[in-house]
């Protein structure tokens, strides 16, 4: 006998249509502190390479960028709030079985590292450049001695500030498709692929385009393994996992993961820097506006299918 | 001490007593509420079955939402109620996220909010307010560590059941089958 099964579930209209809780601000943090991990791992990897000469860009240009996305990230995580005048809980706790917790206090670290090294290159770039405060000049000529020290802590910052982001979705049990430990590593080789796009954007200089370009390349293959790798893995799982996988083959999110995030924003993107490494024209903005569309998208379409998943009973 | 309750789904007739009960013993805001009832019909017509589930938050053993909590507002007490501390309650939502009985929600006030299993009756030796009010007394409640409490007995004596036990949040309400 073939069994029919109704379940009414449950219909409350002030509750049910608002545990879909996250929205816009959550993907586009997420996104903003992938980025910012990922150029600030380039810029202290490189400075400690004693490449300060050959990679403008990596070291001085586009770390100038990383406060400015810090603190739109962080004014969009505020926004998410529902408690806001409550936030400052935030810091009088260490929770470390919490990666919200952990992720606030890496925040706290990375947003004034990237201040001190952003302010340490400002009078390179912008030679009339004047602090207001003497105090500031003096602070300077103290940061500028210690620069190697920060560009390894910035390395280790990063790491956990790029793993991070995907930590916190994994961390949460109820949600079959954010929770595998495979989107740790995702959303970090993600994000430093979008920060490595994002120099190479800024870069001017062709050798120091060549060496990010190389780099980048490998990072979007590893990213394509390792999304191939959660879709197996999600489908050798359980009947909760398969229907989490099944919104992206052939579910609702196909064509915008396949297309807007895969090929649109790895594949294509890939091919083109092949290309120009072997010495064909490409419009230098092209692949690294894919590859940030991509990572941006990446994040939303997760981050919607993720609340639509569930477990059964 | 380990409080428990446990709903009997041959009992339940989905009266929703349990809900206003809530909702009034507890000032829940006008239209939200912190338990609820579900209606599962399986079967093939004629032959239908019917089982209705008065749920609320599970009180898991080993909650995902108290680990979730950045702050520490969520937390779990003695007798393992997992309460919330408004005012250390920022709204990130993250317990939300991490239930998998869609247990908690929003209050218009900011925080976030769930069942208490009303424990400023139980610390009083009551019952919560929803056991009290079950008009076919299908809501049973009490101490796991005493052999002797209504919980502990009918659990004994019927067939029951969780929901999800594969999140492995080992939920402390029971459901007698």
């Amino acid at each position: 006998m073939k069994e029919e099964l109704f379940v009414s579930g449950r219909n409350i209209p002030n509750i049910d249509p608002y545990l879909h809780l996250w929205h816009w601000e959550i993907p586009l943090y997420l996104f903003l502190g992938g980025l910012a991990a990922g150029i600030l791992f380039f810029a202290g990897y490189f400075y400690i390479m004693h490449k300060e000469k050959e990679m403008k860009a990596t070291i001085q240009w586009a770390p100038m960028l990383v406060p400015f996305l810090l603190v739109i990230g962080l004014g969009a995580l505020f926004l998410d709030l529902k408690h806001q005048l409550y936030f400052w809980r935030l810091y009088t706790t260490i929770r470390i079985e919490s990666p919200m917790s952990w992720g606030a206090w890496v925040l706290m670290a990375v947003t004034p590292l990237s201040i001190v090294w952003a302010a340490t290159y400002i009078k390179d770039l912008f030679p009339k450049w004047k602090w207001p405060f003497k105090w500031l000049d003096t602070f300077e000529a103290f940061a500028k001695k210690y620069r190697k020290a920060m560009a390894w802590i910035m390395m280790m910052l990063s790491v956990i500030l790029g793993v991070y982001t995907g930590i916190l979705l994994s961390a949460f049990n109820a949600r079959p498709l954010w929770n595998t430990s495979i989107l740790g590593p995702l959303f970090l080789v993600s994000g430093f692929s979008t920060g490595l796009a994002a120099i190479i954007w800024m870069s001017k200089s062709k050798y120091e385009r060549k060496v990010l370009t190389r780099i980048d390349l490998i990072f979007i293959f590893v990213e394509l393994f390792f999304i191939i790798h959660m879709m197996m893995g999600l489908q050798a799982g359980s009947q909760a996992a398969i229907e989490a996988s099944q919104l992206f083959l052939g579910g609702e999110f196909t064509v915008t993961f396949w297309v807007f995030v895969v090929l649109l924003g790895l594949a294509f993107p890939a091919t083109l820097e092949i290309f120009e490494l072997r010495g064909y024209h490409v419009p230098g903005w092209l692949p690294s506006f894919l590859i940030l569309m991509g990572g941006l998208v990446f994040r939303f379409v997760i981050l919607e299918a993720g609340q639509l998943t569930r477990y059964l009973y | 001490m380990r409080y428990a309750m446990a709903v009997d789904t041959k009992k339940c007739v989905g009266c929703g007593d349990c809900v206003v009960a809530c909702q009034t013993e507890n000032n829940v805001p006008h239209g939200y509420c912190r338990d609820w009832i579900v209606e599962n019909v399986a079967g093939t017509y004629p032959k239908l079955e019917i089982e209705l589930r008065s749920e609320r938050c599970n009180h898991c053993e080993n909650a995902p939402c108290v680990r979730c909590c950045p702050t520490g507002a969520s937390h779990i007490v003695d007798g393992g109620i997992v309460l919330v501390t408004h005012d250390e309650c920022i709204g990130c939502g993250a317990c939300i996220e991490s239930c998998p009985y869609d247990a908690r929600y929003p209050h218009p006030e900011g925080y976030v909010d769930k069942c208490t299993f009303c424990v400023h009756r139980v610390k009083d030796g009551e019952n919560p307010a929803c056991v009290d009010v079950c008009p076919t007394s299908c809501l049973h409640f009490g101490d796991l560590d005493d052999p002797n409490s209504d919980v502990s007995k009918v659990l004994k004596n019927r067939k029951w059941k969780v929901l999800a036990p594969e999140a492995g949040t080992n939920p402390q309400l029971y459901f007698l089958t």
